[in-house]
């Protein structure tokens, strides 16, 4: 006679350790569980997907060409400001390539001289073919791009995750995927859109001077409407100085609330950037208008000061990702290392702009290559149609099992409510995320579950046919059936490990649940089912099988 | 004893003239679906095609002819409507995606707000796919249709013979075949969804191969004087009500999903349930009688029997 006993165990065993992972999912229940006893739990349950509970999967790109243009323009500032330290006087500094600087100075002993004091910076190297007596050309090195597009993805991770934890989201998910991607998962939030516009600003605060001194900067308008910026740069074009830019300034007007842009000749060069800040907070003027405070840190506060005295009177743009917020004189040296951005915005966007300063700003722009947004009213929709039609589902095949297999019916129908305990609790012990796609792969499974169960009792029949005593029957169906179950399990687990390994997104979650469900109906149908049928035909010897 | 069939002795090897032609009419179908997907004519989704689409709910109907002629006069042709059977919403797709610039979904939303400014619109889900992540995705799904196949056929291969295998394999491409078949003829969308819906099918479909040939090489080590042709006979009668019952348990699942799952489901569900009824067919007619007209007679089964 077989022992049940062990098995029996390890049954009862396995229902328990899936009903402890599955607990924490519940919240309606776990809620009312004393604290201590909360904290025994291992796991924290099943998480819903974004389709399930509303949310947003953006894939973005970093555009690591601007990182690498961005950083070689930052060096051509540090070059400019070395060269003013050991006052020299060259003709210009540009960038004039994607990863070179040319400087061009009079012929002369200079150009030692200025080798020497270049020597220092850091990552360049002299290209000593392409400079003349007049010109010397600094190169980036291959490894040195490589290494500042590298750094300019995980400074945007960590730029992103930033602004995440400040915009407060529960439970995001923000990973690099592939060489320049980067996933950001937000579930359940209430405001995609402001979300998305949080995540993708640049937010390269900068202050620059503006320049009175050139005549263009009498004869641009006063102010245009917005979307003729393109056409006032094209009129100007030629006439913008070496060294100077046009900026717009963008102006709402608050009775109307329609936008204006005030056209401003900047020049170029960075005098100090939102990377010297240590906070910022929004606060309220006397009008009532929200501005953001900024607080310098020690190296920004002695530069501001430095810059405000040397500027007195002279008016400053306050530049956020290349529009002005405010462009006020500078009236006295500002010491204190703080300092207001005005602008015409609302409350929620002085906030968010309070936001991105503090996160700091990201090395280059980000390029949206995919969004999902699904609402959290079509995520309700689709877990209550989902689970109603599982249920509708599952109900069909119990009853229709019962009434096909009469008591084995009903066995086979413990073996699935088993199965199902099991995959639910495997799934949550694994912390896994369940999807729609995931639920599709819960329903299959109860479907193959059916499935060996029928093979199985078709066998049983078979054998009974041949006038078997039922025992014999018994073990000789489930021997017979249990190749078969195997081959077809295996197949199906090929197919499962091909989604799991190369699928993306829905379709992984598809494949974790359909590989779990396959191993855990092994189980159930050659371990779950028999151990009942051996209890049956031990406690007395039967003769009829209802099946 | 319930039984829905008996013991039956039906010959269904010598209908499968029959059954390869109706065969190929499916494999031809499923062939041009697959060629117009090359070709790009076939009603990819922007899963793969890359592309904007979203999905508004609105507080009164909209019909679909207003929101198109709204969107024209916004400059915003090309568009996909789709209107749901509940609930007043559209499902807007165009294959643009976004520039710099400007959001499509943005837009789609400005524009509707202008010119309907009486009812109200919530945005249920949105969708934006840059084409060169529609690529990758195709090019993902097709290494992970490429490698199962190859694994499926490995594993029979060795655990029957190859000339399983490959008529396995024949079944189960056939099936596939048939499913893309009936979604191109239908014009219905094939996202990633439905890509997932025809490897389960494949999988499903394999299992059901699988069980009529355990059967057949059960019984070729048993009685090997009768013929190949007998054995398959009687080998695929004996498991049909297995084969039977197991399918209509799947159709009994798939029926409320088909109906009730909600919207993204419903696809899913109508390519599985499509898929199960091929799938059956053709674990007898055709991998069965592709046994049965495959060279190498009775094999290598019959010599270890």
């Amino acid at each position: 006679m077989k022992k049940v006993g062990g098995r029996f165990v390890m049954l009862a065993l396995v229902v328990v350790f899936s009903v402890v992972a599955f607990l924490p999912s519940y919240p309606a229940l776990f809620q009312t569980l004393p604290p201590w006893l909360k904290r025994a739990f291992p796991n924290k349950g099943i998480a819903l997907g974004l389709d399930l509970q509303g949310g947003i999967h953006l894939v973005l790109e970093v555009e690591e060409d601007r990182a690498v243009e961005i950083a070689v323009d930052r060096s051509v500032n540090t070059i400019q400001d070395l060269l003013t330290d050991k006052k020299i006087t060259v003709e210009s500094v540009k960038r004039t390539g994607f990863a070179q600087v040319t400087l061009v100075f009079p012929k002369g002993d200079l150009k030692a001289q200025i080798q020497k004091i270049l020597e220092g910076i850091p990552g360049f190297s002299e290209n000593a073919g392409a400079g003349s007596d007049s010109t010397l050309v600094y190169e980036l090195p291959e490894g040195e791009i490589k290494r500042i597009k590298d750094s300019a993805i995980n400074q945007a991770l960590e730029t992103i995750r930033n602004r995440i934890d400040q915009f407060g989201v529960a439970e995001p998910l923000i990973q690099r995927q592939g060489l320049k991607q980067i996933v950001v998962q937000l579930p359940g939030i209430k405001e995609p859109k402001r979300a998305k516009d949080l995540i993708k600003e640049t937010a390269l605060l900068e202050f620059k001077m503006l320049d009175d001194t050139n005549r263009l900067a009498t004869e641009l308008p006063q102010r245009v409407l917005k979307g003729q910026e393109e056409s006032i740069l094209k009129q100007h074009q030629d006439k913008i100085p070496e060294g100077d830019q046009i900026l717009f300034e963008k102006v709402v007007e608050k009775d109307s609330g329609r936008e204006y842009r005030i056209p401003y000749l900047v020049k170029k060069r960075v005098m100090l950037a939102g990377d010297v800040l240590s906070d910022a907070r929004v606060s309220i003027g006397q009008f009532n208008d929200p501005y953001v405070a900024v607080t310098f840190d020690a190296r920004g506060a002695r530069e501001f000061e430095r810059i405000t005295e040397e500027n007195v009177k002279k008016r400053m743009a306050i530049v956020l990702d290349n529009t002005i917020y405010s462009a006020p004189v500078i009236q006295e040296r500002i010491s204190g290392g703080r300092a207001q951005i005005t602008g015409s915005f609302s409350t929620q966007e002085a906030n968010d702009l309070a936001i991105v300063l503090r996160a700091g700003a990201l090395p280059a722009p980000l390029r949206v290559i995919q969004d999902l947004t699904v609402g959290p009213s079509l995520g309700r929709d689709s877990i209550e149609k989902g689970i109603h039609a599982t249920l509708l589902a599952g109900a069909m095949v119990v009853l229709f099992m019962a009434f096909y297999y009469r008591l084995s019916g009903v066995i086979a129908d413990f073996a699935l409510t088993l199965n199902l305990i099991c995959l639910v609790g495997a799934l949550a012990a694994l912390n896994a995320t369940l999807t729609l796609p995931g639920i599709a792969g819960i329903i299959l499974t109860m479907g193959m579950g059916v499935d060996s169960n029928v093979l199985i009792f078709e066998r049983i029949r078979e054998e009974l046919r041949q006038g078997k005593p039922v025992r014999l029957a018994v073990d000789g169906g489930y021997d017979k059936a249990l190749l078969t179950i195997i081959d077809s399990h295996v197949t199906t687990l090929i197919t499962g490990l091909a989604l799991f390994l190369f699928g993306t997104g829905p379709i992984k979650g598809f494949a974790v649940t359909l590989c779990l469900g396959i191993a855990i109906n092994l189980f159930t149908a050659l371990v779950g089912t028999k151990v009942i049928f051996d209890v049956m035909n031990r406690r007395r010897q039967v003769e009829q099988l209802s099946i | 004893m319930i039984e829905i069939l008996g013991k039956t002795n039906i010959d269904f090897m010598s209908k499968r003239k029959i059954a390869f032609i109706c065969s190929g009419v499916l494999m031809a179908l499923g062939m041009l679906a697959l060629v117009q997907i090359a070709r790009g004519a076939a009603n990819l989704g922007i899963d793969f095609a890359g592309g904007t689409a979203v999905q508004l709910k609105f507080d009164q109907p909209v019909r679909t002819d207003e929101a198109r002629a709204a969107l024209e006069r916004n400059n915003l042709g090309g568009v996909e409507i789709q209107e749901f059977a509940s609930g007043n919403k559209l499902l807007i797709r165009m294959k643009t995606t976004t520039t710099i610039e400007e959001k499509v979904a943005d837009r789609v939303v400005a524009i509707f707000t202008k010119e309907f400014p009486v009812r109200k619109l919530d945005v249920e889900a949105s969708t934006e796919i840059g084409p060169t992540i529609g690529h990758k995705l195709q090019e993902d799904a097709l290494i992970a249709i490429l490698i199962s196949f190859a694994g499926i056929i490995l594993y029979i291969a060795a655990r029957f013979e190859f000339r399983f295998g490959v008529a396995a394999a024949v079944a189960t491409i056939h099936d596939v075949l048939a499913v893309l078949g009936l979604f191109y003829l239908l014009d219905k969308e094939i996202t990633l969804l439905v890509v997932t819906a025809l490897l389960t099918l494949a999988g499903y479909s394999l299992t059901d191969t699988v069980v009529v040939f355990d059967r057949i090489r059960e019984n070729l080590r048993v009685r090997r004087r009768d013929g190949l042709e007998t054995i398959v006979n009687n080998s695929v009668n004996q498991v049909l009500s297995r084969t039977i019952v197991t399918s209509l348990t799947v159709v009994l699942v798939l029926i409320p999903l088909t109906l009730a799952g909600g919207e993204v489901l419903h696809d899913f569900s109508l390519a599985l349930l499509w898929g199960v009824i091929v799938g059956t067919y053709s674990s007898i007619f055709v991998a069965s009688s592709l046994l049965v007209i495959l060279p190498s007679g009775a094999g290598k089964l019959l010599k270890q029997g």
